[in-house]
C-alpha cells in the first residue's frame, strides 16, 4: 500500500500535465474557452426552465437553483465517467511505449472534469443573486458532497476503462445507461412527482443521495442528517475501492487488447 | 553501479499472444467462445524462453528477421509488456526510443508536448523549464514551437520525440529502428549523441535491419528466430552466421 502511494506521487508530474492537456485541448480554438463552462450550465438551465415551467408545471420553489444544483452534480458524474471511459484506450499509442501506471489515465480526465466542474459552480451563484436566494451558512459545507461525488466518479470511471477495453460495447451500452440514469435521478423533478412503486429505486440510486446532500445545504440552508453523511461516505470508498481492485485485476493485459 | 555488472537480466522469458481472444471484440463472441472452449485455441508464441544477461555500458543489438520477436523482447525490458512465464530485471532508469512521439497529443504545440512528454518520463515542470532549450535547440524545432503538432512532418515529430527521450541520460537507452527516419544529417546528430550517452556508462539496446549501423555501435549482438534465441555473443560473430542463415535460406529457396 505504502508503495503503490509512493509510486503514485512519481507520476504526480504526469498527472497534472494530463489534466491541464485534458483543459487546453476542450476548449482549444473557441473564442470563449473556460467561459463556456459557466456558460453552458446557465444556457441549459435557462432551456430546461422554460420547457418544465411551461409544460409539466412541477410545483418547486425557486425552481432554477434547484434544476441547476442537480443538473451541475449530474453533468459533471456524466462527462466524467464518459470520458474516463475512454481514457485507456484513447492512450493506447502512449501505453504501447513506455510503462506508465495506467489507473493515471481515468483518474486525470475525472480530475479534470472536476476542475470544470468547478467553474461551472459559479453559474450556480449567479443563479442565486438573480433569484435573490438567500445564503445560508451551509453553503461552506459544498466541497463535503463534491468530495464524494468525485471518489464516485473515480470508481466508477476506472471500471468502464478498464471493461472498454476488454469490451468496446460497453461504450455504446453506456450511453443508453446513463439516459435511463438521468431520468431516474431528481434532477428537474420533485420527488414527489413520482409514482410509488418507483420510490426505492431513486432512494438506492448514489447521485440521488449526492444531489439531495448538495441541495439541501445550498437550496434549503439544512445540514444533512448523519444517515445521508454515512451513506455517501459508504457508497464512495466502495465504489472507489471497487473500481481499484477491478482496473488492478485488468490493466496487466491491456496492451493486449488496445 | 560499477561497469560490468549485469543491468538486465532476462530469465527463460516467453510471450504467448492468444490471436483467437484478439478478436473477441463483443460480448456475445465472447461468451460464444467461451462456451465452445476456443479462448485459449489459436497460440502464437512471439519469444519462447529467452534467457540473457546485458551487463552496464554494453551496447547489445538484436537482429533476426521481421517477427523473430525483436520488439516483442524490448517492449518486455521497458515494462510495456509483461511476459507470459519467466521473469526480467532491470536495475536503472529506461529511455524507450519505441515509436518516437508516439505519446504526443495533435491538438497540442510543440512547446505543450515537451511538457506533456517530459512529465510521461516522470520530470515535473521546473525541470522541464531547465532543459527546455537544450531540447528545442537539439530538434531544431524553434521556427515552429507553437505550432500543433498534427501539422509537423514525420521527420520533425521524430526529432522532438528522440531530443526530449535523449535529453536526460538515462542508464538504458532501448532503440527501436528509429533511425530510419529523420534526414541523413540528423540521423548522424542522433548516433552522436548516442554514442555520447554510451561514454557516459549508457546501456544500449538496439534493434536495427541495417548490418553497418549494428557493427557500427555495438559489441553484443543477439539473434532471435520465431520467438527462439540462436546465438548470442560478439556482435561480429553473430551478425556473420545471421547473414549466412539468411544466404542459405535464400539458395534453398
Amino acid at each position: 500500500m505504502k508503495q503503490a502511494w509512493q509510486h503514485f506521487l512519481q507520476y504526480k508530474p504526469l498527472l497534472k500535465e494530463l489534466v491541464r492537456r485534458d483543459l487546453k485541448v476542450k476548449y482549444r480554438r473557441s473564442f470563449l474557452g473556460y467561459i463556456w463552462s459557466l456558460l453552458n450550465p446557465l444556457l441549459m438551465m435557462c432551456v430546461m426552465t422554460l420547457v418544465f415551467s411551461y409544460m409539466f408545471r412541477f410545483d418547486i420553489p425557486n425552481y432554477p437553483l434547484y434544476l441547476i444544483t442537480g443538473q451541475t452534480l449530474w453533468t459533471f458524474f456524466n462527462e466524467s465517467t464518459n470520458m474516463s471511459m475512454y481514457s485507456v484506450l484513447q492512450n493506447g499509442a502512449l501505453i504501447k511505449k513506455v510503462y506508465i501506471p495506467k489507473f493515471i489515465f481515468p483518474i486525470s480526465r475525472v480530475l479534470s472534469s472536476f476542475v470544470t466542474m468547478s467553474f461551472s459552480l459559479v453559474a450556480i451563484l449567479v443563479v442565486m443573486v438573480f433569484s435573490k436566494s438567500p445564503f445560508y451558512w451551509t453553503i461552506l459545507l459544498f466541497p463535503v458532497p463534491l468530495f464524494f461525488l468525485l471518489l464516485f466518479a473515480m470508481g466508477i470511471g476506472m471500471v468502464l476503462s478498464a471493461l472498454s477495453v476488454y469490451f468496446r460495447d460497453i461504450t455504446h451500452l453506456y450511453g443508453v445507461l446513463t439516459l435511463a440514469w438521468m431520468y431516474l435521478t431528481p434532477i428537474f423533478y420533485p420527488v414527489s412527482a413520482l409514482p410509488e412503486e418507483v420510490l426505492p429505486v431513486i432512494l438506492g440510486n448514489p447521485m440521488y443521495a449526492y444531489i439531495t446532500f448538495f441541495r439541501e445545504i445550498v437550496l434549503y440552508g439544512t445540514v444533512p442528517e448523519p444517515i445521508l453523511w454515512l451513506k455517501c461516505v459508504l457508497i464512495s470508498l466502495t465504489t472507489l475501492a471497487l473500481g481499484l481492485v477491478v482496473f488492478r485485476k485488468m490493466q496487466r493485459n491491456f496492451i493486449l487488447y488496445i | 553501479m560499477n561497469k560490468g555488472s549485469p543491468i538486465i537480466e532476462v530469465r527463460n522469458v516467453s510471450m504467448r499472444f492468444n490471436l483467437a481472444t484478439e478478436k473477441t471484440d463483443t460480448v456475445k463472441e465472447y461468451i460464444v467462445k467461451l462456451l465452445k472452449r476456443q479462448l485459449m485455441f489459436n497460440e502464437f508464441y512471439a519469444l519462447r524462453d529467452v534467457s540473457l544477461t546485458v551487463n552496464r555500458g554494453e551496447a547489445v543489438a538484436l537482429i533476426g528477421a521481421n517477427g523473430s520477436g525483436k520488439s516483442t523482447l524490448l517492449k518486455c525490458i521497458a515494462g510495456v509488456l509483461y511476459p507470459t512465464t519467466g521473469s526480467i530485471q532491470v536495475r536503472g532508469s529506461i529511455a524507450p526510443l519505441i515509436e518516437l512521439g508516439a505519446g504526443f497529443d495533435p491538438d497540442l504545440t510543440a512547446r505543450e508536448n515537451i511538457y506533456l512528454n517530459g512529465a510521461v518520463f516522470g520530470h515535473d515542470r521546473e525541470f522541464m523549464d531547465e532543459h527546455f532549450k537544450s531540447i528545442v535547440d537539439f530538434a531544431e524545432l524553434w521556427d515552429f514551437i507553437d505550432v500543433p503538432v498534427k501539422n509537423f512532418s514525420s521527420g520533425m515529430v521524430a526529432r522532438l520525440g528522440f531530443s526530449i527521450a535523449t535529453e536526460v541520460s538515462a542508464d538504458i537507452l532501448v532503440v527501436d529502428e528509429i533511425l530510419a527516419v529523420g534526414d541523413f544529417r540528423f540521423q548522424q546528430k542522433c548516433k552522436e549523441r548516442m554514442a555520447d550517452m554510451m561514454k557516459g556508462g549508457t546501456t544500449l539496446l538496439f534493434v536495427s535491419h541495417s548490418e553497418e549501423q549494428v557493427r557500427e555501435l555495438c559489441q553484443k549482438a543477439v539473434w532471435l528466430q520465431r520467438g527462439e534465441l540462436m546465438m548470442w555473443g560478439s556482435c561480429a560473430s553473430v551478425v556473420e552466421s545471421y547473414l549466412a542463415a539468411q544466404e542459405i535460406g535464400r539458395r534453398s529457396q
